[in-house]
Order: C-alpha cells, then structure tokens, then sequence
C-alpha cells in the first residue's frame, strides 16, 4: 500500500519529460517534378462540383511545392479559377496563390497581371477581399519592383470604393504596406478621387477613410497610416486634428488605434504648435497629444486603458508642469492658461474648490465661484496617473506603474513628485501590482531621498508575508538614500523585527544593511553607541556572536565605519574581536576596516590581493606553460601539470571572478593528466593477463575523463565552438582508450567490432559537428586519425586498435584556448540548512513536504535542465523535475528555485538522514554547440535544424552540495 | 414633440427615500422605492398620492426598477405594493432580490418589535412583495411589454447595485442609483456604454467633492485604527450592515493578516451573516481580484472578524467593532457609542455619509455635547473621524460617466441642493446640455427629438444607389425621390409607381405648357427648321428629333411653331412639357424667350 502510494505521489508531483524520437522525415528525390502540378489539373479536372473541388485545393494546400513547379501550378489554378463559378473554391484558389507567390526562390512578378485581370472580373466581395490579400504579398514579395508596386496601389485605389467592408480593409493594407510618400497618385480612375480633384498623396486617401462608416475600416485606415510610418514615411501633420477626433470614436478598436496614431504624431512633431479649442491660447502639440492620451485612461474600455498608460510612459518631450498634472486630480484647467490668468487662478484657489473628502464638511458651500473660469474635464492630462493606478482591472494598474517609471526616470521632479503613488501602490491587492512598484521605487530610487513618513510606509511592507515582496523591498532599501537618522533606525528596527518574524530572510536582511551602512556613515555614526548599547562608564555584558540580530547590526555599523575613519574610536574591545571574526566568516558583508587598536594592522591580506587583470595574466601564463608540453611521456609533464592544477584551484578561489575560466581550464588539465598517466605506463608492453590491475586504473581513468569532459561540456556557460570541439576531443580519446581496453581484456570478436564501428561513427560525427574547427586541431588526435581513416575503416578490429594505441600515445597535448567569460554553473541550496537536530517525523506510507530553496547561477534554461535528487539511506534515489513556475529569476544569470519536494518512505526504526541535492541534467542531443543560437530555438525546430542525434548521451551532473536532512518516517498507527 | 417627463417623489434635492417617477412614451414607470433615515413619519415613505388619490398603483405603473438593497432605495417597496397596492413587475438584480428581504425584515423588527409601532408592513407583506420580484442579469434587456425594455449595467457601490437604462422606442433614460467609478476592495466600477439616453438620472451625493486617491484614504484608515489599537483603545466603525461594512472588513482583515495583529474585530450580528453568505454566493458581481482567488480562498471567509456579543463591549484592552446602522442614529451602534463616548482614547470612525438630524451629522459637525432621550446628556471625548468610504462617484466620477454614456440632458437626484446647483453649473458648461434638478414633486420636462424610422423599399435603395456617387456618405444627408405612406403604425418609402400600384390609383400627368413670342421674320416650318438647328448647337447630348408633322422634340418636350394671326413675323411657339421634365422645360423657355441667333441660316 505505502509503496503505491508513494508511487502515485511520485507519478503526481515528478514530471518524467520524454523527448519522443522523431522519425527523420525521410529525404527522397523528387524525381516527377511537373507532376505535382499535372496532378493537381487532372484532380481539378475530376472534380464533379465544386466541394470535390474545394476539397482538393484543401489537400493539395497541405504539402509544399517546389520552386521549379510554382509557376506550372499557378497557371492550373488560374486556369481553373476562370471556370470556376463557386465562390469558395475561388476564395480557395486566391488565397493559394498568395500562398505559393510566397515560395521561397520564386518571383512572383509573372504573374502579377493575371492577378489583376482575376481582379477586374471578379464580382464576389469575399473572393475580392482574398485576392488583394494576394496581391499584398505579391507586392510585398517584390519591393524592388515600383512598377508593380505602382499597379498594385492603383488596383487599390479603384476598389476603396467597395461596398464590403474586407475589401475596403485590405485595400488600405495593401496602400499602407505598398505605399510611397514621394509618389503622388493621379487619381483620375474613379470618382472618388476625380470628385475631390486630381493629384493626391497616399496618406490623404488613407485618411479619408478614418470617416468610414465601418468601424473596421476605420481600424484599418489607422493601422495602415501606422504602417506607412513603420516603414519610415513621415506622417503629415493635418492627420493629428483627425486622429485625435477618432479618440472619441464608438469603438474600442479604432479608438485604441488612435491612441498609437496620436502617439506617433506627437513623437514626429513634438514641438508644433497647436490651438487650444475655445481659447485663443497654443500649446505644444506634445503636450496636447499627452493630454489627450491621459484622458483615454479613463476611457471606457480597459483594453484602451491599458494601451493608454502605456503610452504615456513614453511620452518623455512633454513638458513638466503637464506631467505634473497627471498627479492631480485637482482643477487643472487653469494651469494650461496659467500665463494669462494668474489672478484668476488665485481667485479660484480661495473662492471654492471641490473638497478633498478627507474632513467632514470641508465641502459646506461657500460663496458661489465664477464657473467661467473652472474647466474641469477637458483638462484631460490632470489626475491621469491617479485614475490609472485605482484602475479596476491590475492590468491597467501595471502598466500605469510602468509609465510612472519611465517618467520618473527622466525627470527627477516628477520622481518626486510620484513618489507618494508608487508608495501608495504597495498596499495593492494584487501582488505582482505590489512587486512591480516595489521594483520601479528601486530603478528610480537614484533620484529621490525618502522621507521619514515615506519610509514607515515603505517598511511597514517588510512584515508582508509573501517572500518576493519582502525581497524586492530589501533589495529596494540596498538603493535607497534616506534623510535623517532616524529614518536609519527606523530602517534597522523594522529590518530586525522582519528577521525575528522571518529567520529565512537572514542573508538578504544582512545584505540590505551592509548597503544601507555604507550609503550613510554620517547618519550611523550617532548611533552607534546605542546601537553596540556602549556605556561611557560601565561594561556592558558582550552581545550573543550567534544571535543573527547582532550580526545585522554590526553589518551595518561595519559597513559604515568603512568610510568613516573616527567609528571605530566607539567600539568596545569585544566589537573588535567579532570583528575578525566576522571578516573571516562573512566576508563578503564585512568589508576590511582599517582598525587603529593594539597597533595590529587588521586590513587584510587578501583585499590587496591584485586586480583582476594581473589574475587573467597568471592564468594566461599558467596555460601557455602547461602548452609547452609537448609529448605526454615528456618527463616532468606531470609534475607539472599537478602544480598547474593546484594553481588554477586556488586562483578560481581568490578571484571570483576568475573562478569559472580557472575551474573549467583546471579541470581540462586534469582531464590531460588522468590521460597522461593511463596511457604513459611502461606495462602497455606487456602481455595482457599480467597487467590486470593496470587494466582497472585505465578503465577508471577512462571512465572519468569522459564524466569530466561532460561537466566540462554542460556546467560552464560561455563556451564557443572551439572549446567545445576541444572537449570533444578529449572524450574521443577517452573512448579510444576504453576501445583499446575493451580489446584487450575481452575475449570475442563480435563485441569488439560493434564497439569499433561505433566509435567510428563517433569520429565521423566530430568531424561533422567541427568541421570549422578542424584547422585548429592540426596534428591532434582526430587529425591523425582522421588521415588514416581510409585505412581504419576497412582494416581490421585488431589492427585498428594497433593503430589507435600508436596515434594515442604519440598524440600531444592540445591547447586550450580561453573565450572572453566562462562561468561555471553553481547552486546553493538555502534552505534546508542541514542543521536541524529534530528529526521531520511523518507517518510511513504518507508523503512529507520539504521546503527547497536554492539559488542558481550561471545555469541555462534551469527550467528543463534542474533537478533535485533525494538520496534515502537505502541507496534509493529519486529524481524530481521542479515545475517551470518554481523558477525566479531575480537578476541576470541569476535564478531561484523555491520548490517542495515531497519525501515518503516505509518504516525506519531510528531517524536517519537523506540528502538532497540539485542536478543539472544533460543530453548530448542538445549539445551545446554554437550554443546561443541552438538553444533559443523552439522545441520543434531544433528537432527539424539538428542532425537527428545519434546515441544521444543523456546524464546528470551534480551541482550542487548536498544538504543533508533529518527524517523519520514512522510506523502507521492502527 | 414627444416629451419624457420625470418627477421624484424622493430624491429630489434631498437624500434618502428615492423614488422617481418617469413618464417615457406613454409608459410609466418607478425607479426605486426607497425610505427616509431621518424621518419617523409619514415623511418616512414617498408620497404615493401623488400617483393616485385613492386605489391602486398598477394600472398607472407600468413597472418598478430596483436599484440596489439600500433601504434608501428599496424601503418602502412592501409598503407599496402591498398596503397601496401594486401587482406589476418589479425589477432587481439576482444579489439585490437576494439580499433585499433580509434588510427589510430588519427593517421592519426595529420599527415594529423595538419601538412598536403599529400600521407597518408585515413579514408576509416582504414575502408577497418579493414574490412580484423580476430578476436582471447584467447587460440583459428585458422586454417589459412590446415597447418598453430595460437594460442594467454595473454600478459598483454594493454588491448588486445596476444602473438601468429605460428604452422605449428611441427615446431612453438611464437611471444610475448610487453608483461608484472608483473600484475598492470589493467591487469593480461602474461601467456603462455609449447609449446616449436622452436623459440621464444621476444621483449627486458628493457633487462638490474631489476624492483623494482610494489608496490614500485606505492608507489613512488603516493608520488610525492601528494608532488607535496600539494605545488600547476601542474603535467604533458604525456601518451599515452591507456594503461599505464588506468592504472594510476585507481592508481590516488583510492587514490584520499582513502585520499579525491580534486585537480582536467584532461584526454586530444579526443580518450579516446571512448577508455574508450571500457576498461568498455572487462572485460574480465583485472585483476582479476577488474573482480571481476566490478559488483558493473566498475573500469573504473572515479568519480575524467575529461576530459580536452584547457584553463584550465591556470587555477590557483594545478592539475594534463594526455596528449598525451607519449613522449612529438607533441601534447597537448608538449602545455602543454612549458606552464609549467618555474615554479619550477610544474612536469613532465615521466611513460615510451622515443624514442631517442623525447623532453621525451632529457629532461629524464637531457637537461635544449631545442631548439624549430624557433629557440627559452625553459628553462626547472620544475621537471623531471621518473618512469617506462611501462608495458613491464623486463629481470627477459623475463627469466621468456622463462621458462615457453621453447624454443628451441631465437630471441629479439623491444630493444636497445647494452642491447639485454647483455641479449643474460644472456640467452644463463642460458638456453644455441641459441639466436639471427639481425638487420632490416637481415635474422635469424634455422634449425629444425621436428619430423616426422607416422602411425604404430595396428597389428604390438601390435606384438611388445607381443613380448617386458610389456610397452612401453617413456624415450627408443626400435628398430623394420617393413616397412616403403611412400604414397601420407603420412607415414606408416606396417609389412613385410602386406607391400608386399599392394604393391601386392612377397616375396623373401634369404638362406645363407655355407661349413664347418670336420674332421671326420667316415662314412657320423655315422658324421650326431654324430652331431645330439652334437647339441641336446648344444642346449638345440630348436627343432632338425634327418630327414631320411640325414640331420639335427635345427629349419629350415638344415645341410647335404657329404664326399669330395680325403679325406674321411674331411666330408664337408653344412648348409643352411634363412635370418630370421642368428643369429642362424652363431652361428651354428661357432659352427661346432670348430669341434665335441671327447668324443660322
């Protein structure tokens, strides 16, 4: 029972991805190339009616043609479309012919007339709609061609006046994506345009059709103008008057479209000036369009909404005292005359305004105002941002957050001024509203310094209890300048309450104040007294060293004694020996302070350790040595090599970051090394049955040089094609040497061969995958071997692994060349800390969930390739895929797995503890060669791009340090 | 001109007991039933004379429309329906005609149990009442009979609180209620379309005021009472039972939840948990934050909020209670308050509104001194707060739907007149329509200008089509030829034959004819010959035909030459044309009144 269930549980909550073997699809030679279409006319010819008909247009859609038999095709469609009378099947036909003028390598210009002519006789509005469609992606297919373009834009013109709305659509499409802003039209074809008089620019009949009576059409008609623009034509100025009456329009659609067309204007035309209706006055037209848009944040459709506050965010020209006014929802009106109307103004202010709600009875009538002067509504920009984030729906609330930010970036008052909202936006009910304005006071925090008030109300946040906010707010602080010190006790009171309520938050509690001392020494170094609770007279009892509260402290008070030399004349004897004692175990908090006390100079050894430049030369230096050697058997090679790969260790620890370049060449070394002594023993000589043990050692060296080449394959990041070709290349010489192995413990032939074929087919495949790598493996192993390819193909098993055991042995060393950044895929697993003494007790049979927290970095895609193992004491092991939304990503090549994996086992009699560690899983299959590219492509083009992979090697590498846990799986009661 | 006349009987520069009477193309109907808080009188309840002196209402109510469970709203509905009398329908959203019972039924236990008053409505009243109930859904429209349809749209407030659009014919009237354009904890915001009624009826409770932003209030209020808390004081919140009290439960709870508080919150029992239940049922009708967790867990499900007992408002240390009703004017809530009045410490936040006469209006006004039943009197020290929570649009919002639904005049109910004048004055030069305010009683009259729509026959559409410019311009008028005929409540435009064909009638023809003189020195048919020869050089595209028994026929106009009898050089022409052909005719007559050219042969 227990273990079906535990079964189940694992069948539940682990995720078992198999990656199903595509078939190739088969290549075969297409040798009856007019047969595709000839097939084609004779089922065009049977067809009866006109569904047989449709249905082999519909069959025939569904493989592609080649380029070659495009054009016969065409001819059969058109051919057909002439006798056709149904209006599907010519619907059909249309839309296959701009799907064919599509084909890659075909130019569609041949049959650009008979489109047109189709078009001309054409008398179905649908069917009209679709060959115009074609007709776009013809004229789309030959943008070289204004001739063509020519033709097609006057076919345009001549059908705008259809009744069918899909016509006029398409039309407009086809003018915004075929358009020309130098060609003027001579429009003497139709009435429409001989009525308003002869020559007339594209953007004037597009724009006529922002009255149609179609809301679709009007839609159109603004997309198309916005094509026009995509495509780099300067919009004229007059379409800005009619753009901004479309904001009113009864649709949702068109007025969303208006938004961006106004948009685009006022980013084209910023400084023009335009009227102010009913007033003589003028203003900017980008202040007009920002006022405009700010209104359409109150519209009536959220979609619009939405597109709105988003627009506004980058609207960065408008002037300032409009941006301000998008804060307030006060009478704004009289600040766009504020020039003229000073007095007036200040009348308002005393005489009677709207009341604020906030008291009772503020609003008890006063004298009556002069209404003449209060404009209220059409003011539109005032109290945009106030709407926008008490919106209804959390979309427009985000995006209203988003714009304030872009704003407030580029303008400090503004940032000041906006302060006030985004600290309101934190009491959201939605969390992602709430991290996202968390997020945007931290990119714009650079410009402002909170206020006492300010501050409460942005700690007051830290008890939230979910874990993103509370970090995003800690990381909020690290960048936050405050004003007085009181607000820094403030800060570390609430810090501390937060650490007592949440012990999880320890380490970013830490990191927040060692930013938060080193940003304000001044304002800490008054409190530092209370703070390490100093008596000028009597000692105080010496603080807990464990307690992490004093820990937070003295992070702070460290951090700001960095750079403020009279702090440490405060400290008591005791500070100064936590001190050592934290520099050595939190380094990376404490930063090294130069102490004056017992005239011992504390500053450290290891802060003067060098740059990062004089570190890179070392390592430089350190490779070109060990590339010296030349022959394996060379005497002293190993020695050297050793030395090399100490060397390299303890640099990847001093200089961080240094450590993955140091790591990956360290490893390579000892890859060299293992190979090295493998091959380099006398006893190669002798005969097989005396040299068993030797045999062993080999194999294991064999054997772990081909897991190390796969770390060294999937665990670093930044790897470039040649270094992968390297690793590569010393995997082949590990499987030669395990073949050489094979053949000569092994007894029988047939396994011998199977094991010579395949490897082979290895080198072939290297020789596939590194073609443009094979100049830089000049007289490398692959080089020679792949010489004697010829001849090791077909000679015999025994020979070849004569002959491989020759090239091995005389193959040197080769080099290894460093790309610019190597990082080394590393996780650390928070949470369990492993220290528990108490034992996590559940009922056998049952499942127990265990909190997971761990950071990644450097790891690519973790979603796929991150898995968490647990290890039982049993030896039972079990692999558990974390779901994708486990994942954060808090910062670049950072990522965070906060997951549950969920434990069961039978009955143990005493607690025991398992361990759980982290893999990153592989597969060869997905190598990483050419690895930025490869591994962006979706899913099922890598399957189509990739060779179909061949033994493809699927593993798990260990990355992480196991964390050890307490469990004790107790018997069920009956 | 049709006009659509409305009169509120409540409402009407006053707040409390709405009911609005609307006369809309001959249909009448009611909008909201509602009932005074200030009064105990008579005044309590609309004046239904007004309707009929005597005898029943349904004969000249066409249906009542509820708009929300606010016993300013719907109050006084079993009192007309079932004491004056009404049998028609009576319409309310699905939480409304949930909710709505439960609240009169307290309603009624408080004037009749408490302060025992006799001729009130019974609990069966409430139930035959309810039983007369039509629900609406959102954005559903109800035929009430073959003319007139109803419409609602959300409105905020409370749960369940619609906006009703009236239609009948072209002409409407939209009816908002209380309604709020910003959303809170609970609901979203009101939301209607561009219908452009021809008047819209809004309510007006704080035309004169600008809020500041939600969050900030929120903010303040959680401030004070947490302050308040922390120096062991007791926090009164007078509320009524639904609404605004969800709403603050739901602000209260989370940051209880949030910041780990342990002071204990108390709701006043009684109604609200039945009404609770109801929160947790209509999902639907809340904000969008609700109706995406509720899933995991219904917000209305209360971990911190317990229900009330008498006795603990005795109890020591701090804690913060929610009583009804809202205005401190009766109830628990005034127990409460005398109990806690004498400690400086304690609170009382008032979240809303506050009738004049009630204890909130006199306290709210800064009176520390209040005169008791009996004579006695209550020393007020506790603090007194307001924050607005009332969910009802301020001006900015009242703007903003008058935006969105675009009317063509404005009616304000349900606000003080004095702020109304204010807002009128605002409205009417911003979206310069007219805007009216009458007082209870008083008749508010619009004309429309309906459209009326008629039928065009497709023969004569398309003619025309064939006839004008490719489409048909929307933003033109374009004038045609055709008939009109009237027929059974009926409108139709046909052709001319078409017409004469239906009305079995024969066509007339009407010929103009007309003499003109000439003086023309030759012969009748040389004249004749002469004037074909002019014609065809002037009129270039038109068919002229020289006919051989004497005359010309320019399309059909026919010219015939005779010489007068004295002068034989005035030749008299005699041009005939039909009434189709005028324009033609009359410049063909002018033409020849000019005389012939002398240079044709």
């Amino acid at each position: 029972m227990a273990a079906h269930l535990k079964k189940r549980v694992y069948e539940e909550f682990s995720r078992v991805v198999q990656i199903p073997q595509e078939e190739a699809p088969a290549k075969k030679l297409r040798l009856s190339k007019p047969s595709k279409s000839a097939a084609l006319h004779i089922d065009l010819c049977k067809a009866t009616n006109s569904t047989d008909a449709l249905q082999y247009l519909l069959h025939f859609a569904r493989k592609p043609v080649e380029v070659e038999s495009v054009e016969g095709v065409v001819r059969i469609l058109l051919e057909h479309y002439y006798k056709e009378t149904d209006n599907s099947v010519r619907l059909k036909i249309a839309s296959l012919l701009g799907l064919l003028s599509k084909t890659q390598g075909f130019s569609p210009d041949c049959i650009v007339d008979d489109a047109i002519n189709t078009l001309n006789n054409e008398k179905s509005h649908q069917v009209l709609a679709q060959l115009l469609d074609t007709l776009l992606v013809i004229g789309t297919q030959l943008p070289e061609s204004p001739t063509v373009r020519q033709r097609l834009i006057e076919m345009a013109c001549k059908h705008l006046s259809d009744t069918y709305f899909g016509v006029r659509n398409k039309c407009l499409k086809l003018l915004g994506c075929l358009g020309m802003a130098d060609t003027p039209l001579n429009k003497d074809n139709d009435g429409l345009g001989a009525s308003l008089g002869g020559v007339r620019d594209i953007q004037s009949i597009i724009s006529d059709f922002f009255g149609d009576q179609d809301p679709r059409v009007r839609t159109a008609a603004i997309k198309a103008m916005l094509q026009l623009h995509e495509r780099r034509i300067k919009i004229h100025e007059i379409i800005y008057d009619q753009a901004c009456r479309l904001l009113s329009d009864d649709y949702e659609q068109v007025r969303s479209a208006a938004v961006q067309m106004v948009w685009v204007l006022s980013q084209l035309y910023p400084e023009s000036i335009v009227p102010i209706p009913s007033s003589n006055e003028e203003i900017r037209l980008v202040d007009d369009a920002f006022g405009k848009i700010s209104h359409m944040v109150s519209d009536g459709s959220w979609m619009v909404r939405v597109q709105a506050a988003k627009t506004l965010g980058s609207m960065l020209q408008v002037s300032p005292h409009f941006l301000e006014q998008t804060l307030d929802k006060k009478l704004m009106s009289d600040l766009r005359r504020k020039r003229t109307a000073h007095e007036r103004a200040k009348e308002l202010f005393t005489s009677g305004e709207f009341s604020s709600g906030r008291k009772w009875a503020d609003d008890a009538p006063k004298e009556k105002l002069d209404t003449n002067t209060v404009n209220l509504i059409a003011s539109g920009a005032c109290g945009a941002f106030v709407h926008g984030l008490e919106d209804e729906m959390f979309e427009v609330r985000i995006a209203a957050v988003e714009a304030l930010s872009q704003l407030a970036q580029s303008s400090a008052s503004f940032a000041e001024k906006c302060l006030d909202f985004l600290v309101d936006m934190f009491n959201d009910e939605i969390e992602e509203v709430r991290l996202q304005s968390i997020h945007v006071l931290r990119e714009i925090s650079t410009h402002i310094t909170l206020r006492e008030d300010q501050l409460d109300t942005v700690l007051a946040v830290l008890e939230d209890s979910s874990r993103d906010i509370r970090e995003a707010l800690h990381e909020l602080i690290c960048y936050t300048n405050v004003s007085t010190k009181d607000c820094i006790q403030l800060a570390l009171l609430e810090l501390l309450k937060n650490l007592n309520k949440y012990p999880t938050d320890r380490n970013s509690v830490w990191k927040c104040l060692k930013f938060l001392g080193s940003r304000h020494p001044t304002l800490v170094l008054p409190l530092v007294p209370e703070l390490l609770s100093t008596h000028p007279y009597f000692d105080t009892p010496e603080p807990d060293m464990d307690d992490p509260a004093y820990i937070a402290v003295l992070v702070l008070v460290f951090n700001a004694a960095k750079s403020c030399p009279t702090m440490p004349a405060l400290f008591s004897d005791h500070t100064f020996r936590h001190y050592a004692y934290l520099r050595d175990s939190l380094s990376h908090l404490v930063p090294p302070l130069r102490l004056p006390g017992n005239g011992l100079d504390l500053v450290d050894s290891r802060c003067g350790s060098g740059s990062v430049e004089s570190a890179q030369l070392f390592l430089q230096e350190s490779l070109n040595r060990v590339s010296t050697i030349q022959n394996l058997e060379a005497p002293g090679a190993q020695d050297l090599l050793n030395f090399t790969i100490r060397d390299l260790r303890r640099l990847g620890e001093l200089q961080t970051e240094l450590a993955g370049a140091a790591d990956f060449c360290a490893t390579y070394l000892r890859c060299q090394l293992l190979l090295m002594k493998a091959l380099q023993e006398k006893l190669w000589n002798m005969a097989v049955p005396l040299c068993l043990k030797q045999n062993v050692t080999a194999t294991a060296a064999a054997q772990q040089i081909l897991e190390e080449t796969y770390k060294l394959e999937f665990l670093y990041s930044g790897l470039e094609s040649r270094q992968v070709a390297t690793i590569h290349h010393i995997r082949l010489q590990a499987k030669a040497l395990q073949l050489i192995l094979t053949a000569r413990t092994r007894q029988g032939l047939d396994p011998l061969i199977s094991s010579c074929e395949k490897f082979l087919q290895d080198i072939e495949s290297f020789q596939r995958l590194f073609v443009a790598e094979l100049p830089h493996l000049q007289d490398s192993f692959v080089d020679k071997l792949l010489e004697l390819m010829p001849r090791l193909s077909s000679c015999k098993p025994v020979e070849m692994v004569k002959i491989l055991l020759a090239t091995l042995r005389l193959s040197g060393l080769l080099q290894l060349r460093l790309p610019e950044q190597i990082h080394r895929a590393t996780a650390t697993i928070i949470e369990p800390t492993g220290e528990s003494d108490n034992p996590l007790r559940f009922t056998t049979g049952l499942v127990v969930a265990l909190d997971i927290d761990a950071t990644l970095e450097h790891v690519q895609d973790p979603q796929n390739a991150v898995k968490v193992q647990v290890l039982y004491p049993d030896g039972q092991s079990h692999v558990i895929h974390p779901k994708p939304s486990d994942f954060r990503k808090p910062g670049p090549d950072r990522h965070r797995l906060i997951t549950q994996v969920y434990l069961s086992h039978t009955a143990w009699t005493e607690p025991s503890q398992i361990e759980v560690r982290l893999l990153l899983a592989y597969s060869s299959s997905s190598t990483s060669l050419s690895s930025s590219s490869a591994s962006k492509l979706g899913w099922s083009d890598s399957i189509d791009s990739l060779p179909p992979p061949e033994a493809a090697v699927e593993g798990t590498i260990p990355f992480s340090k196991p964390v050890k846990v307490y469990i004790m799986p107790k018997p069920a009661r009956r | 001109m049709p006009e659509i006349k409305v009169t509120p009987l409540g409402a009407g520069q006053d707040v409390g007991r709405s009911c609005i009477l609307v006369s809309i193309g001959g249909k009448n109907i009611m909008l909201d039933c509602g009932m005074h808080m200030g009064y105990n009188d008579d005044r309590r309840f609309p004046d239904f004379s007004y309707i009929t002196q005597n005898g029943r209402l349904t004969e000249f109510l066409d249906c009542v429309i509820i708009s929300h469970f606010h016993l300013d709203h719907c109050g006084a509905l079993p009192f007309m329906s079932e004491m004056v009398g009404y049998d028609g329908p009576i319409y309310m959203t699905h939480p409304t005609k949930a909710i709505c019972p439960i609240l009169l039924e307290d309603f009624r236990k408080i004037t009749v149990d408490k302060k025992g008053e006799t001729n009130f409505f019974t609990s069966q009243m409430i139930k035959d009442c309810m039983k007369k109930v039509v629900p609406l859904n959102l954005h559903q429209t109800v035929q009430v009979d073959d003319e007139l349809e109803i419409k609602a749209y959300y409105a905020g407030h409370v749960l369940g609180a619609a906006m009703v659009q009236i239609k009948v014919g072209s002409e409407s009237v939209v009816y908002t209620g209380d309604y709020n354009m910003t959303p809170d904890r609970h609901l979203g915001a009101a939301w209607i379309d561009k219908c452009r009624p021809d008047i819209l009826i809004s309510e007006s409770t704080y035309a004169t005021t600008i809020r500041d932003s939600k969050r900030c209030r929120e903010r303040d209020f959680l401030k004070k009472v947490h302050e308040s808390i922390e120096r062991g004081g007791k926090v009164l919140i007078p509320v009524f039972a639904l609404g605004r009290a969800q709403e603050l439960c739901i602000l209260l709870e989370t940051f209880w939840e949030r910041m780990n508080l342990k002071a204990p919150i108390y709701f006043s029992t009684g109604l609200t948990e039945k009404a609770n239940h109801y929160y947790k049922l209509f999902i639907t009708w809340t904000n969008q934050k609700i109706r995406k967790t509720f899933v995991q867990r219904n917000m209305f499900e209360f971990k911190h909020i317990k229900a009330f007992d008498r006795s603990y408002a005795d109890n020591p240390g701090p804690m913060v209670v929610f009583a009804t009703p809202g205005m401190l004017h009766a109830g628990q809530s005034l127990q409460i308050f005398k109990k806690w009045a004498g400690n400086e410490k304690n609170m009382v936040i008032m979240p809303g509104y506050c009738v004049q006469g009630t204890i909130g209006h006199k306290i709210l006004n800064g009176q520390r001194k209040l005169e008791m039943e009996g004579r006695s009197t209550l020393d007020v020290k506790l603090q007194v707060e307001y924050m607005s929570f009332s969910a009802h649009a301020d001006a900015k919002g009242i703007m903003q739907l008058i935006r969105m639904a675009e009317p063509r005049n404005m009616l304000l109910v349900h606000g003080e007149a004095v702020k109304m004048e204010f807002l009128k004055g605002k409205i009417e030069q911003e979206f310069s329509i007219d805007c009216h305010m009458p007082a209870n009683g008083e008749t508010a009259t619009v004309t429309t200008n309906p459209s009326v729509p008629v039928d065009i026959s497709l023969n004569l559409l398309k003619r025309e089509m064939a006839l004008g410019g490719p489409l048909p311009d929307p933003k033109r008028p374009r004038t045609m030829h055709g008939t009109l005929i009237m027929k059974e409540n009926s409108l139709k435009l046909v052709s001319s034959e078409q017409a004469l064909k239906e009305l079995g009638l024969n066509e007339h023809q009407l010929r103009f004819t007309c003499r003109v003189q000439l003086q023309d020195p030759h012969s009748d048919p040389d004249t004749l010959n002469r004037i074909y020869t002019h014609l065809k050089s002037v009129l270039k595209g038109y068919t002229i035909q020289h006919l051989p028994d004497g005359t010309v026929m320019v399309e059909s106009i026919v010219i015939k030459v005779s010489s007068s009898a004295e002068d034989t050089s005035t030749k008299v022409l005699l041009l005939s044309w039909s009434y189709q052909d005028e324009d033609l005719g009359s410049f063909l007559s002018t033409l020849l009144k000019k005389g012939l050219p002398s240079g044709l042969c």
